[in-house]
């Protein structure tokens, strides 16, 4: 398998930002890790995973759909699409590369968002095996195998050097542009490395828990328990969750007057909030108890109702460590479980 | 790069018409005349003026009318009261169409049909019952049930007194819920004027209107005999992107803009009570 040395990683990278952007994970405060344009110098942080997900490449926070000029009673719509350049992520951890897998069913669906189409076709995503997995972690239950992280490239650390193994054509095209600076190593001990890998997902807190209980011939069950009363009683409702998580992408539109104009924008959005849903006659989830309900219905029930099965859900603990009162995906899974 | 849906066409409002106090109905063509789109009876538009805001509305007007096409919009909020206040000429973007629509050329087809709207209710079954009159040998008997809280508020009536009542082939009920000068008609709310009419089970339902006379509307229907795979209804729940993608127009795991508008009550029975 292809390798690099851990103290040539640098090289490596002022190599891909000759030619492309690149994006690594970077220490803003230790083990703050937090997505950062490379510039050369710039080490890759150490921390399992980023604060914020890796949706924003594809799906970011804030993004121009189109501009208008309004004269009197006319109107000019302006179409400010352009061709994405073409950009590397290193360093995607698995749960975060399947959350792309995710959000390309609901934008790539028809009609193809093309945003979203345009910044996934020019992004390379180069996945980091895990190697230390958290108590927060539980991608197993949803069948992701942190140590084979997937993306266009993956990458395996066995403690002195990367190895590099493609998985797409993309990836293929990207480990050719930098295979000068590769060697063919011996990768026999990553097989240990992962092993050791999978035995600590095995011990971790959340290494049970099950979809079993969840999916979308549920749907009524779930939705009528009387669960949700208790689980949502100390939400209040900020949207964290929702803003870390890699598979939320509700979305507002709005329009933004510059003086010399009409932006019109779209913006991440939560369920959670109450104005989500508000219209001029009427709101359809008026509780905080229907915003929470909604949130976790769509990942365990809806989502995969529509989507063959598939849970919109990584596992990748962020919306555990993030919530201020502590409640989250896992509670709300051990509450409605068939015991 | 291909179009986006997102991404507005622009229309132009070449009429406008004072329905009800609080009811326009605007005629929308392309900036070069004609239609922005075709659509199917039921869909959706969402119309927007840049800067105030963006909302999905019923395409009123029927299909089969090859020139223009309508919107009725109530004023209840800050895009409806701009809208309100537009003069001819004024443009707007307009995207879609959206969702699905009545089922009139397959479902639909050589049924009785059974009307029944309340209020500003009576906008999208317009664009059915004029698509329908059109292609009258297609269907059997037509009955149209319309009340409003009095007689200035019954949206589109010019045309239904013109056209609807004139035409042999369709009844029309009205009625209006309290008595008022110069109303000699029926007078009472519309679900136990349904009760009274006792229409015939054969018929095949179309329902809009306020939730709560909807409500009452398939109770009393179902105690005349009728059940919910004959009745037909539209949904309308806040709405950004049309597309299923924005993630708030959803009734259980069905999005109201792409899966409906247009529902019959036992697929609606099957979801969650969350409308």
């Amino acid at each position: 398998m292809l390798k690099i040395s851990a103290s040539n990683l640098n090289a490596l990278f002022d190599r891909i930002a000759e030619k492309q952007t690149l994006y690594i994970p970077v220490d803003r405060e230790p083990n703050v890790s937090e997505y950062k344009k490379y510039e050369s110098g710039m080490t890759m942080s150490k921390a399992l995973n980023t604060v914020r997900s890796a949706k924003d490449f594809f799906f970011p926070q804030t993004e121009n759909l189109a501009e208008f000029k309004v004269s009197g009673k006319t109107i000019e719509v302006k179409d400010i699409r352009k061709e994405n350049e073409d950009f590397v992520v290193f360093g995607v951890r698995a749960c975060d590369a399947r959350s792309f897998g995710i959000l390309d069913k609901v934008f790539l669906s028809e009609p193809v968002d093309s945003f979203y189409k345009n910044r996934r076709e020019h992004g390379t995503i180069v996945t980091m095996a895990c190697t230390r997995p958290a108590e927060t972690c539980f991608c197993t239950t949803f069948g992701i195998d942190p140590t084979v992280p997937g993306g266009d490239v993956s990458v395996f650390f066995d403690g002195e050097n990367y190895f590099f193994l493609d998985n797409t054509p993309k990836g293929e095209a990207f480990v050719a542009s930098v295979s000068d600076m590769l060697e063919d190593g011996d990768a026999s001990k990553l097989a240990e490395v992962q092993e050791n890998t999978r035995n600590i997902m095995k011990k971790l807190p959340l290494s049970g828990l099950s979809t079993d209980s969840f999916g979308g011939e549920r749907l009524m069950e779930h939705f009528n328990s009387d669960k949700w009363a208790e689980l949502s009683e100390s939400c209040f409702g900020c949207g964290t969750c929702t803003f870390v998580c890699p598979t939320c992408q509700c979305y507002d539109i709005r329009d933004f007057d510059t003086g010399n104009g009409i932006k019109r924008f779209r913006c991440w959005d939560s369920c959670m909030y109450s104005d989500f849903t508000k219209m001029a006659h009427g709101n359809s989830r008026n509780s905080q108890l229907e915003r929470f309900r909604q949130r976790f219905m769509h990942k365990l029930v809806y989502f995969p109702a529509n989507n063959n099965g598939e849970f919109g859900c990584v596992g990748c603990g962020r919306c555990l460590s993030k919530c201020p009162i502590s409640m989250n995906i896992v509670k709300v899974m051990k509450a409605l479980e068939d015991k | 790069m291909n179009n986006d849906t997102l991404i507005p066409l622009i229309g132009v409002v070449t009429d406008i018409r004072q329905d009800t106090p609080d009811v326009k109905t605007f005629r929308v063509n392309a900036l070069e005349g004609g239609k922005v789109f075709e659509h199917m009876p039921g869909q959706c538009a969402m119309l927007s003026i840049p800067g105030v805001g963006e909302g999905m509305f019923s395409i009123t007007s029927s299909p089969t009318n090859k020139e223009f096409m309508e919107f009725s919009i109530k004023k209840c909020g800050c895009l409806t009261t701009w809208l309100h206040a537009m003069d001819v000429g004024q443009q707007i973007t307009i995207r879609g169409p959206y969702g699905n629509y009545f089922p009139v050329d397959t479902e639909l087809k050589g049924k009785d049909l059974l009307f029944i709207a309340g209020g500003i209710g009576l906008a999208p079954l317009r664009s059915v019952i004029n698509y329908v009159r059109d292609k009258r040998d297609d269907y059997g008997d037509v009955q149209i049930v319309y009340g409003s809280r009095s007689k200035d508020d019954l949206v589109d009536y010019k045309e239904i007194i013109d056209e609807w009542t004139a035409d042999p082939n369709i009844e029309v009920d009205l009625t209006i819920d309290n008595p008022q000068e110069g109303w000699d008609g029926h007078v009472g709310f519309v679900p136990n004027y349904v009760k009274e009419l006792n229409p015939s089970t054969n018929k095949t339902v179309l329902v809009c209107g306020p939730p709560i006379m909807i409500k009452f509307t398939l109770a009393g229907l179902k105690e005349l005999g009728f059940t919910e795979t004959q009745v037909y209804t539209t949904m309308e729940l806040r709405m950004k992107c049309g597309v299923g993608k924005c993630g708030r127009c959803n009734i259980g795991d069905k999005y109201v803009c792409k899966d409906g508008p247009v529902f019959r009550f036992d697929q609606l029975d099957a979801l969650p009570d969350e409308y």
